[in-house]
């Protein structure tokens, strides 16, 4: 569930308010947006791609709320990965990070035909 | 995402489009979170009927290969139309995959897709009811932006519904938003379901996750209490296998058999799938992490609004279903469609509907000063005095009740008769003394539409006293020749079932 909006880094541009598919958060006027309703969160970390200043962090318990430690995860460098990793904002001409969804069918043919062993 | 379509559709035909979403047109419903590989086959006639033969197959009979040539081709011709918008990959031969897209992605095009074709987008602005006319033709719907608390009503020609399936509240991946809301209103309406019944579709995700994503679990190990490996197999019977055990004690797992480049890969492909597991510690690959099976409902399942016609209008005239919001029996049959047929599906019923719609709305007008009646009946007016109602019980019953293992992965006639004893009882309390007031209407509603949804699907099995493909009876574990035909359900207080061959060919009974 969303459990940290880093205020430090928060521009209050409201990009997660608008685009959080189960409404978890609150504008507020003239300061950062409010995590009004965690136990909404569906943990699907669309907020954290929408988020183009990386102040968000989902944490990976999709059912109880969890302690953070702010300063911790700042340090982490967890903030922001899942973004870069979709090559998104400043990422998108990186091409470490080009979209390569398309393997996915590959994937699937490789195990089909036993790549990996038996189960 | 079949709404996106229908939306692009019916702008491309020269209509004045409005979209509403209960969240964000780009990050709400399964696909923004997912990464469908659509159904594509080249219009080769050899490969098209190979690829139907291969489906109608395994469909169990009730299946139409009509309707499946059809999605086939429309995916064919729409997809690529993405180019610009979405950057489609290009494999190792240098060939363009145009039918495995990445969710956000994906999603994130076909709304810029349609803002460029004026689409009126609404977020955040959940449709609550529909509007009818007096001739009983759609008129037009309602609901409320839940962020500004304000009402909306949209008078239209034609409106399609859109509104994915029903996931009981299950936890899967994106589906928070899939309550069933366009089922409840599609039935206010006296519009028919068809096939309810198949709603017991399961994907494995870590315990403590939302993270259904299947791709992974190719190379899973899975194993018991004792952390000795459990014999699972890999294709058809796994999930009823892991849930067998799952109902005697805790099952693990590790992703130890992925080769090391596909791991590399990982974050590139589906860059969500490890943020659960590095955010707790977790080394999929070395470690044994707890799971579980997540109900999928009637997204992976197949049950949906009827189609009539090949516009995937209904039975009331001006009123389309399209994605996982209609029933996908036509095209996949008695067994999950999974996210490839579903997808193409998704895309091609959201296509002719929008343009059926916009069609409809250049030849008749918006009919907007006339009379329209709003038709919404549970939360908006209750048959006796309001009481207030603890909602999150409701919807913890409703789940439990649809989603158990016991009760909907291994369904008997004596359990699903003791199901719906209790969803009767909850729906009755709702529909004598629900009230929602503003925003509140929002989460009202959703839970009269997960009450409504849970026994459309265990009366729908009920009736049906065999075993097909997803449904299976305990009780009546053989698949009999008197059922090989699709079940219809009507009403929302008594709910009606009759089971007839037809070819989803008849007329829609309003023009």
């Amino acid at each position: 569930m969303i459990e940290l909006l880093v205020k430090d880094r928060c521009t209050k541009c409201n990009a997660c308010v608008r685009a959080c598919p189960t409404n978890v958060f609150d504008e507020a006027p003239g300061e950062v947006p409010v995590i009004a309703r965690q136990s909404d969160c569906q943990t699907c970390y669309m907020c954290e791609l929408y988020c183009p200043v990386d102040a968000l962090f989902v944490a990976s318990d999709c059912a109880h709320p969890e302690p953070v430690d702010e300063a911790a995860i700042v340090a982490s460098g967890l903030l922001g990965q899942f973004r870069r990793d979709h090559g998104w904002g400043e990422w998108s001409s990186d091409a470490r990070y080009k979209n390569q969804h398309w393997y996915m069918g590959e994937v699937f043919r490789r195990a089909r035909e036993g790549e990996g062993g038996a189960r | 995402m079949a709404a996106a379509w229908a939306s692009i559709a019916a702008a491309r035909e020269g209509a004045s489009v409005v979209l509403v979403d209960k969240g964000y047109v780009g990050t709400s419903g399964v696909t923004a979170t997912a990464g469908p590989g659509h159904w594509f086959v080249p219009p080769d006639p050899e490969k098209r009927a190979a690829a139907v033969a291969q489906r109608e197959a395994i469909a169990c009979g009730i299946a139409d290969e009509r309707w499946m040539a059809r999605i086939l081709e429309e995916t064919w011709q729409q997809l690529p139309k993405l180019e610009g918008y979405y950057e489609f990959g290009i494999n190792d031969a240098g060939i363009k995959i145009y039918g495995a897209v990445r969710g956000p992605e994906y999603m994130r095009a076909l709304r810029q897709l349609a803002e460029a074709l004026s689409v009126r987008i609404l977020d955040q602005s959940p449709a609550l009811e529909l509007l009818l006319h007096h001739d009983g033709s759609v008129a037009g719907a309602r609901g409320i932006h839940r962020q500004r608390n304000e009402a909306w009503t949209v008078r239209a020609a034609g409106v399609v519904l859109a509104t994915g399936g029903c996931a009981f509240f299950s936890r899967l991946l994106g589906s928070r938003t899939n309550t069933g809301d366009g089922y409840l209103m599609a039935a206010e309406a006296g519009v028919e379901l068809s096939g309810m019944e198949f709603s017991s579709q399961y994907i494995v995700a870590p315990a403590f996750s939302t993270m259904a994503r299947g791709m992974s679990y190719a190379y899973a190990t899975y194993y018991g209490p004792d952390r000795r490996p459990l014999d699972i197999p890999t294709q058809a019977g796994g999930n009823r296998a892991l849930a067998r055990h799952m109902l005697r004690g805790p099952v693990y797992c590790d992703l130890g058999r992925m080769p090391l480049d596909i791991r590399a890969r990982l974050p590139f492909i589906s860059p969500n799938v490890m943020l659960p597991f590095v955010r707790r510690g977790i080394d999929p690959f070395n470690d044994q992490f707890p799971v579980t099976l997540i109900a999928e409902g009637t997204i992976r399942g197949m049950g949906g609004i009827k189609v009539v016609d090949d516009d995937c209008q209904t039975a009331v005239g001006g009123l389309y279903a399209a994605g996982d919001a209609a029933s996908r029996e036509l095209v996949t049959g008695a067994v999950s469609g999974g996210g490839a047929i579903n997808s193409a599906w998704a895309l091609s019923s959201g296509c002719w509907s929008g343009r059926a719609a916009a069609r409809r709305a250049l030849t008749h007008g918006r009919r907007a000063n006339q009379p329209a009646q709003p038709i919404g009946q549970p939360a908006f007016r209750p048959r006796r005095e309001p009481v207030s109602i603890d909602l999150g019980q409701v919807i913890t019953t409703a789940h439990d009740e649809a989603t158990h293992y016991d009760k909907n992965l291994f369904r008997s006639g004596p359990k699903l008769e003791r199901s719906l004893e209790r969803l009767d009882d909850l729906w009755r309390e709702l529909r004598d003394s629900l009230q929602g007031e503003g925003v509140g209407l929002v989460r009202a509603r959703e839970a009269c539409a997960i009450v409504a949804s849970a026994r459309w699907s265990y009366t729908a099995a009920l009736h049906r006293s065999e075993t097909r493909g997803q449904h299976q009876r305990e009780d009546a574990p053989d698949m009999l020749p008197r059922f090989a035909q699709r079940q219809s359900l009507s009403g929302i207080d008594r709910i009606r079932s009759s089971f007839q061959r037809d070819s989803g060919q008849a007329e829609a009974k309003t023009g």
